[in-house]
């Protein structure tokens, strides 16, 4: 145990590295930040002021060890636009974007695991087509478009919900989040269901995929013969089971929400990461970009070996030194 | 099962059962249907649009944003209305369906040419080849494939062969993957045992005789793929960062009308959209079917 979570740390380390050192060297090829930054009416010696105020001056190779030399110390540079680390300046917009993944995921598995459970346990209800034929249009509507429609709908047409910018916040335990009043909830509704929904499309066809095939196993029937409700059936016997692929990919797909909140936040005009580092990528904020995707990159390691130990928490027949570590 | 096969009529080529079976959901019919129906507009847009929405002669700029079913002043009805620039939007769909069609199934065949080899190269080769390869897929598919693709858009900047760089770089990995495992079941099956015996060359092997045998659980990736690869080019091309405004997709034509959506003006994102979702839900329906035909986990 001790030995595999060693392991990935060190690779964990080594993917940061490779990840760095490809965006470094591709955000350096493209564009020059102090076009974008100077005001366009400055001369020559101004602009080279500036050059050499941001250290673009030097070679690309001393750009990168001066940035891995900061990375050490937990600085990685300065926003060009912001004029701060660029760190704080994503440690910031963090609260907001992780409310809004939690709203959504909490969403997702609410309403996703009951109906891909009746979906699975009557397959040939009308219901349960009805709900099948749901998550495939889940499925196929892409995200940004579902939030214009819900835009339109809840927004303009009927007026019920605000569509842009994020409610007041509250302080919970040191983090300014807004879901915790109705008037901050309200603001985050409408883009939370926008980022559910395909979650919750995927959720209940893996929930009804794998009730379908576990349904057929033995220990189900030996439950049934031994006499068990059928609550207790399903409820302790088949859930128990059903959970295992679930925590996985609900684990490995609030990553994935994470990341596509850079779409929903366009969209709502949320004050997310998502939408800095959109941002941040027209106006050739490098500091800020290169900053977010290791922050992103360490999340999702982080992640990942938090569903392979909670798997392994669930399913004893899962020897972690047996995972690929 | 077994009665299923007493009542067929004498021997049944795996082709006709794999007809009869794919038939058997009306849904997946329906979604054949469309699938047709959307591949015929994009190749034929052309001669069906009453527009050339590149030819920026016939746009008249007084007919920007008029709402569907307003007539131009040469006498022309704009069934679907038009956009800011007064390209009728019937038009501009069809074309841009043409080019979102393009750019994910040209992204999906190459992707799956390399990940297929690559795929079954490794379960062929195994060891240390297929140990790396393995890795670099597994940390690949860690990461969504949205957050991979912004990021090489934004470094290699916009164009259809950029964006099909982005879509391949992103998707060859579920390929694969979903080919050497595949690859690995047959790889200790007798024909292989019989094929290296003969002596056949590597490469023969592998293409012929391995790579024919892993193909049905590929067909199913690559349908969802190439779903997937429509949608993110447009989200992409939405947020600004895929296809250039000359050669506009769905998801740039959705995004023009992403800014006058709050005064009303419905149409010019919402049309297009329609267009996506057909496009996609009907892909999503076939590939949906095939997986349960070509699932030999599924008794049937």
């Amino acid at each position: 145990m001790t030995v595999f979570v060693l392991r990935r740390l060190a690779q964990t380390l080594l993917v940061l590295l490779i990840t760095s050192v490809l965006v470094f060297g591709g955000l350096f090829l493209i564009g020059d930040p102090v076009e974008i930054l100077v005001n366009p009416s400055a001369d020559q010696i101004e602009k080279e002021r500036a050059t050499k105020a941001l250290g673009l001056d030097k070679p690309l190779h001393e750009q990168y060890f001066g940035f891995l030399r900061g990375a050490l110390t937990g600085n990685l540079g300065n926003s060009f636009v912001y004029a701060r680390p660029a760190l704080e300046v994503i440690f910031e917009r963090m609260p907001a974007t992780l409310e809004l993944a939690f709203l959504a995921m909490v969403i997702a598995v609410v309403l996703g695991i009951p109906l891909g459970l009746y979906a699975g346990l009557r397959p040939h209800s009308v219901l349960s087509k009805t709900i099948m034929a749901g998550s495939i249009l889940g499925f196929s509507l892409p995200t940004f478009w579902v939030g214009l429609i819900l835009i339109l709908i809840f927004a303009v047409t009927l007026g019920w919900l605000p569509s842009t910018g994020r409610g007041p916040t509250t302080d919970v335990l040191g983090l300014q989040l807004s879901i915790f009043t109705w008037e901050g909830l309200r603001y985050a509704l409408l883009p939370a269901i926008n980022l559910a929904l395909f979650k919750l499309s995927l959720i209940i066809r893996l929930t009804r995929a794998q009730v379908r095939e576990q349904s057929l196993l033995d220990y189900i029937k030996f439950a049934r013969a031994k006499g068990l409700t059928n609550a207790r059936v399903i409820g302790v016997h088949l859930l128990k089971n059903i959970m295992i692929p679930l925590v996985t990919v609900v684990g490995l797909e609030l990553g994935s929400v994470i990341a596509f909140a850079v779409v929903t936040e366009t969209i709502f005009a949320w004050p997310g990461m998502g939408k800095l580092v959109i941002d941040s990528i027209f106006q050739l904020d490098r500091p800020v970009v290169v900053a977010y995707l290791m922050v992103v990159v360490f999340m999702f390691i982080v992640i990942n070996l938090v569903v392979d130990l909670l798997y392994s928490v669930l399913d004893p027949r899962v020897r972690l030194s047996e995972v690929k570590g | 099962m077994s009665a299923i096969v007493a009542a067929a009529p004498a021997v049944e080529t795996p082709w006709q059962r794999f007809r009869r079976q794919f038939a058997e959901s009306r849904l997946a019919l329906l979604g054949l249907a469309l699938l047709v129906v959307v591949i015929a507009i994009a190749l034929f847009a052309p001669w069906i649009a009453p527009q050339n929405p590149y030819d920026l002669a016939k746009l008249d700029l007084l007919d920007a944003r008029l709402p569907p079913g307003a007539q131009a002043a040469d006498g022309m009805t704009y069934w679907l209305g038009t956009d800011g620039q007064g390209r009728d939007m019937l038009s501009a769909i069809l074309y841009g369906l043409r080019v979102s069609l393009y750019v994910g199934v040209a992204s999906g065949v190459i992707a799956l040419t390399l990940g297929a080899v690559i795929g079954v190269l490794a379960a062929y080769l195994g060891g240390r080849f297929e140990q790396i390869i393995m890795r670099i897929v597994d940390i690949q598919l860690g990461f969504p494939a949205i957050l991979v693709a912004l990021i090489l858009l934004a470094v290699l900047g916009k164009g259809v062969d950029k964006i099909i760089i982005a879509l391949v770089t992103v998707q060859w990995a579920y390929y694969a993957r979903t080919a050497r495992s595949a690859a690995v079941v047959e790889r200790s099956k007798e024909y292989i045992e019989a094929a290296r015996a003969l002596g056949l060359s590597a490469w023969r092997i592998v293409l012929r005789h391995l790579l024919p045998n892993a193909l049905p659980p590929l067909i199913v990736v690559g349908t969802v793929q190439v779903a997937h690869a429509i949608a993110l080019e447009a989200t992409l091309s939405f947020l600004g960062l895929g296809l250039p405004p000359t050669e506009p997709s769905l998801g740039l034509l959705i995004a023009n009308g992403y800014e006058v959506l709050m005064s009303g003006k419905y149409w010019i994102s919402v049309y297009p959209g329609v267009a996506l979702l057909v496009t996609i839900l009907a892909i999503n329906l076939v590939g949906d079917q095939l997986r349960d035909v070509l699932n030999p986990r599924l008794s049937r």
